[in-house]
């Protein structure tokens, strides 16, 4: 796919294929060209050049017909703010022709399985933001798509409207139903997606399991800050191969794959050492480091060998 | 594996389906009517208090030769259906803000149909706004001449000034795109509406600018309503006015003919 919006190159010849029945996670940062392949993949953009297909059939010879197939959640509620939640969700059912008692018996289904039912005639827009997300998600899901399009699904949602969100795509897996999932959380490709694009600069610049993924960042890593900043150096030495020194913030960085014993080894000698710590931690790599690793970015920063 | 499948699609069944998709986004505008009463009222009320300042406090109809209240409740008429240009600018900019746009042009509806609910449900209005104005023109002594089917011709060639406006309503709110391009809209709309004869007569106004006011579509539906009506209205004399017929139908239609397929082509492509 190839999409630019004047000199800006959108989409440089992003290459995505995704198994039936699969979930698939595009993982990106802002501007990478996530929504802009996902209006695309929709129907709702033209590309300027390359082929595309959903569910067999050409995006854009045959857009109406992919358009029976699939179901969209962009990042905004893509629902009718002053209606009710019954009254979209019977609306859009009348669209999808399933008559007036089909698309009321349709919304009465979706209102139940997302939790809605006692919703009533309060406008959406008095909705909080997980109950507007599952509405909208109900409303991708009227005719059971083969294919599922979910753009940020959970940005800008609280915790808890995120694990709604995630509640409730998981539940359509297994559905049989194709689920293509934008996300900026590594967490979030990590808890939902089989198989994971890595995109930046409107290009895929890897694929594979989130493990593979990982994998391929180095696995977990340790974090440690000093109380002064005069022993960096020294504390550096001390945590082995691939340290990133953080002076403004007196922070260590290195890769830590085994964990708990990186832990243990790395308090040990830095007590042995009579260097204080003021923090100390394991964590996953984040999104930033995913990316830093996969684009090569991580040259230009003051990496110390050790 | 689906519980739930679309129907599939046939030349004949297309028809119907473009007048179903359109039946259901009329309903969607008249369900947001139904939640905004109050909004409504305030739409019928407003072009009402426009003529009651205009007859008793302003007093307009300058240069009228005869009953100013008989002319200036035509002219109000035609400015009223003019003026709803700015609803209709209003209520698609703030639409296509919203994310259930997308959703539609996601679905395999006639894409039309969104513009066809705007323009049924913004008919209906001014059908409405144009009933209760002609009670309250009844009321303040405004009478028509010509017998009913003059009158229906009058009320018939206002809807039809108001259905070009729709269409050049739909392409400006693509145009501009944001809510706040309709204020700009909304203080334009006033000097247009004033370069017209709704307030006074031509032939009071400047030589040239009387020229420029008397080729206003407004104008030509504001004097041809009035011979219609059987009101009093331009002293004649000039192409214009002598074909304010003509003009009150032929305007519309060129407007229509302009920016109707515009719209409909801008909706399809809104991303493009």
């Amino acid at each position: 796919m190839h999409k630019r919006y004047g000199d800006k190159r959108a989409l440089d010849g992003l290459d995505l294929t995704v198994r039936r029945g699969t979930v698939h996670g595009v993982l990106g940062p802002n501007g990478a060209g996530k929504t802009t392949a996902v209006r695309i993949l929709s129907t709702l953009l033209r590309p300027d050049r390359g082929r595309v297909e959903v569910a067999g059939l050409d995006v854009c010879a045959e857009a109406r017909e992919v358009r029976r197939r699939i179901g969209l959640l962009g990042q905004h509620a893509a629902v009718d703010e002053e209606l009710g939640g019954r009254q979209n969700l019977e609306m859009f059912g009348r669209l999808y022709h399933l008559g007036a008692r089909g698309a009321g018996a349709r919304a009465d289904a979706l209102l139940e399985r997302f939790g809605l039912a006692d919703t009533g005639r309060k406008p959406v827009k008095q909705y909080s933001g997980g109950m507007r997300r599952r509405l909208d998600l109900a409303a991708s899901l009227i005719t059971d798509p083969q294919v599922l399009f979910l753009d940020e699904p959970t940005t800008g949602l609280d915790p808890r409207g995120r694990a709604e969100v995630w509640g409730a795509v998981r539940s359509l897996v297994g559905g049989g139903t194709t689920v293509l999932l934008t996300t900026q959380y590594l967490d979030e490709a990590d808890q939902l997606a089989d198989r994971i694009s890595v995109i930046d600069g409107g290009r895929a610049i890897a694929d594979g399991t989130a493990d593979e993924l990982k994998a391929r960042v180095g696995g977990d890593r340790i974090d440690v800050v000093l109380r002064d900043a005069a022993r960096l150096r020294e504390a550096a030495a001390l945590l082995g191969d691939g340290v990133v020194v953080d002076e403004d913030r007196r922070r260590l960085n290195a890769p830590a794959q085994d964990r708990m014993a990186a832990l243990t080894r790395t308090v040990r000698a830095l007590e042995e050492a009579g260097i204080e710590a003021e923090d100390i931690a394991v964590r996953r790599p984040t999104l930033d480091e995913v990316f830093l690793s996969l684009t090569d970015r991580t040259r230009d920063d003051a990496e110390v060998a050790a | 594996m689906s519980a739930v499948t679309v129907a599939g699609e046939t030349g004949t069944g297309r028809i119907g389906w473009a007048l179903a998709d359109s039946w259901t986004m009329t309903r969607r505008e008249l369900a947001h009517w139904a939640r905004q009463p109050v909004q409504v009222v305030v739409g019928l009320v407003f072009p009402v208090m426009l003529l009651l300042m205009f007859n008793y406090l302003v007093g307009g109809g300058r240069g009228v030769e005869g009953d100013t209240t008989e002319f200036l409740v035509p002219g109000m008429l035609a400015l009223t259906m003019a003026f709803g240009l700015e609803g209709t600018m209003l209520a698609v900019t703030q639409d296509l803000g919203k994310g259930v746009i997308d959703r539609f042009r996601s679905m395999p509806m006639v894409s039309g149909a969104v513009l066809v609910g705007r323009s049924v449900a913004d008919m209906l209005q001014s059908v409405a706004a144009l009933a209760v104005m002609i009670g309250v023109g009844y009321a303040v002594g405004w009478r028509w001449h010509n017998g009913t089917a003059a009158a229906l011709a009058a009320v018939g060639l206002l809807l039809l000034l108001r259905f070009a406006m729709l269409w050049v309503g739909i392409q400006l709110a693509m145009v501009a795109g944001r809510p706040e391009m309709v204020q700009a809209v909304q203080i334009l709309v006033w000097p247009v509406g004033f370069l017209s004869n709704v307030f006074a007569t031509p032939e009071s106004m400047p030589g040239w600018l009387g020229a420029v006011v008397e080729w206003n579509p407004m104008s030509a539906t504001a004097t041809a309503v009035r011979d219609l009506f059987g009101n009093p209205g331009a002293a004649g004399g000039t192409w214009a006015s002598d074909h304010a017929g003509l003009l009150a139908v032929a305007w519309p239609l060129a407007l229509t003919a302009v920016f109707l397929p515009l719209a409909v082509t801008r909706f399809r492509n809104l991303d493009n």
